[in-house]
Order: structure tokens, then sequence, then C-alpha cells
């Protein structure tokens, strides 16, 4: 039924009209004296010019595939806890089964992912300074 | 009455937003207007009395596929919008057939399926209740298929992104 929902959109009303009024009121209240440096979207640091469609690291990608992997395997779990309570004992045991191997295996992928280095994040740059190129050592320097 | 003036609403949003997926030219902006589409989708489910799935639908597409999407952008470096601004070629008959016709193939469908006695959602069909009930007694061997599935996932997105050593 609709009216079932009408709690959940009373709450989104809600939070819009809180939304609106603090920064609504934000804009109507207070003082606004804009300078050059207030208004670069960084007032110190580099000034942020070029196309914002940089080439992102591929490690994001990994984390946000593992991501879903894992996100998956929970959404698969949720009608397990819900319906738990409710199957007859044989079949209650059964079901139980069922979800641990389920996360047996996935948590094979897991200790895969984790032994692999997948969740190790290797930053390119941070890499080259913290393991530099094997140099000679300058003479004199030695620690 | 309001059941009906909602699904409206909402497959007028679900058409606009697919239509503004394929028609914009910027390809971050189709990927936001494909989380709409999925948004008003996972309602949909909802005025079916599936709620479990419209849940999924915001958590699983809305959230994380699109969020991959948008990576994929990013990681194929497409550079300026006007750079992958793509020729309308309206006029390319092939593509005009395809188009015609599974279109046609839809709406064909579509006239077969409404009959007289307007089939409704069964009650209750899509709750996490439900889908618990059918997935651990009738489905539950596929569900341990899908975990060997999601762990070669696994293995599979760290074995191509791993870094080439040597």
């Amino acid at each position: 039924m609709v009216y079932d929902y009408v709690p959940i959109a009373l709450l989104m009303g809600i939070a819009l009209v809180i939304a609106a009024v603090m920064v609504g009121g934000s804009w109507l209240l207070g003082p606004r004296r804009p300078t050059p440096a207030k208004q670069s979207p960084y007032e110190c640091g580099m000034t942020p010019v070029g196309s914002a469609r940089e080439r992102f690291p591929i490690h994001f990608y990994l984390t946000a595939m593992l991501f879903i992997i894992f996100d998956v395997e929970v959404a698969f779990l949720y009608p397990f806890f819900v319906v738990l309570r409710e199957l007859p004992p044989e079949t209650r045991a059964f079901a139980l089964g069922v979800v641990g191997v389920f996360t047996f295996l996935l948590v094979i992928g897991f200790v895969y992912e984790w032994k692999k280095g997948a969740l190790e994040w290797e930053d390119p740059v941070e890499h080259r300074r913290l393991k530099p190129e094997p140099q000679p050592a300058p003479a004199g320097e030695q620690p | 009455m309001l059941e009906r003036f909602f699904f409206f609403l909402l497959a007028l949003l679900a058409i606009a937003t697919a239509v503004g997926v394929v028609a914009n030219r910027n390809p971050v902006r189709s990927a936001l207007l494909l989380v709409l589409n999925f948004i008003s989708l996972a309602m949909l489910y909802f005025t079916l009395s599936a709620q479990f799935l419209g849940v999924l639908q915001v958590i699983v597409y809305a959230g994380a596929i699109m969020v991959l999407f948008l990576f994929v952008i990013m990681l194929l470096n497409l550079g300026s919008p006007e750079a992958v601004a793509q020729e309308r070629e309206l006029r390319r008959p092939l593509a005009w057939l395809i188009a015609v016709g599974l279109f046609a193939l839809l709406v064909s469908q579509v006239f077969l399926i409404i009959s007289p006695s307007t089939p409704m959602a069964e009650p209750e069909v899509g709750t996490a209740r439900a889908i618990g009930l059918a997935l651990f007694t009738q489905w539950a061997f596929p569900m341990l298929i899908v975990a060997v599935l999601l762990t070669v996932g696994v293995i599979g997105s760290i074995l191509l992104a791993r870094r080439r050593v040597a």
C-alpha cells in the first residue's frame, strides 16, 4: 500500500525542510564580504586548473570492484537472517549449512585478497619515494 | 488511484532519465542520469510489493555499480566533453533498423501481455522474507554457485589489476 510509505515521505519532507532552512538561513542572514582570496576554491595551495577528468590509478577501481563483490555477498545474507527463526528445525540446519559454505567460499576470496596485498594502498609516487632505485651511495654519507 | 498516479510519475521519470542517458553527450552526466533511472526503477519495485528488490536496486546498482561506471569513465581518460562528443549519425540505416525493430518487438510484447484482467503483483512476492524462504529451501545450490562466482570475481579482478612484475 502507498499509505505505508507516508512516514518515509514525511521523513524525507522534514529532511528537505531542515536542509533548506539551514542553507537558506545562512544565505539570507550571513554577511558577505567577498575578496578574491575568499572566492578561490582553495585559499592556499595550488590553483586547481585543468580538466577534472584525470586518469585515476587502477587501485580505486580494484577497491570498488572488491567492495561490490562483498556488498552482493551481504545482500544474499539479509534474507537469511530475516527467515532464520521461521524455518522448521531441519530446514534451519540446512540453511545454516548453506550459509556456512557460502561464507566460507567468500572468506577464501577475502584471504586471497588480503594475502595478495590488494588492500594495501601502494601509491606510485609514495612507493618511489620509499623504495628508491638502488644507487651508488655518495662517499662520506655513511649513517 | 494514488498508486496509479505514482506509477505514472515513476514511469515518466524512468523514461525521461533513460532518454537523457542516451541523448547526453557528456558521459559523466549520462552516468548520473543512469543513477536517477535506477532509483526510479527501485521505487517501481516498491510499488510492485518487492521491497527487498527495491532496496537492493538502490544498494547494488545505484550505489556500487554506478561507482564502477564512473571509475571506468575516468579510467578511460575520455578527455574534455567536446572531445567525447559523438557525431549523431542519425542517418545510419542499420542503426535505425535495429532501433525500430527492437521497439516494435517490445511494444508488441507489451500489447500481447496486457489482457482485460490486468495482472497484479502478488503481495509480498519480493520481500526479504519471501526471498529468504525460497533461497534456503529450493534455491540453495544456485546460491552456492553464486558464492563460487563471487570468489572467482575477487580472484579475477585482483589478477587483472595487479602490478605486472618483470
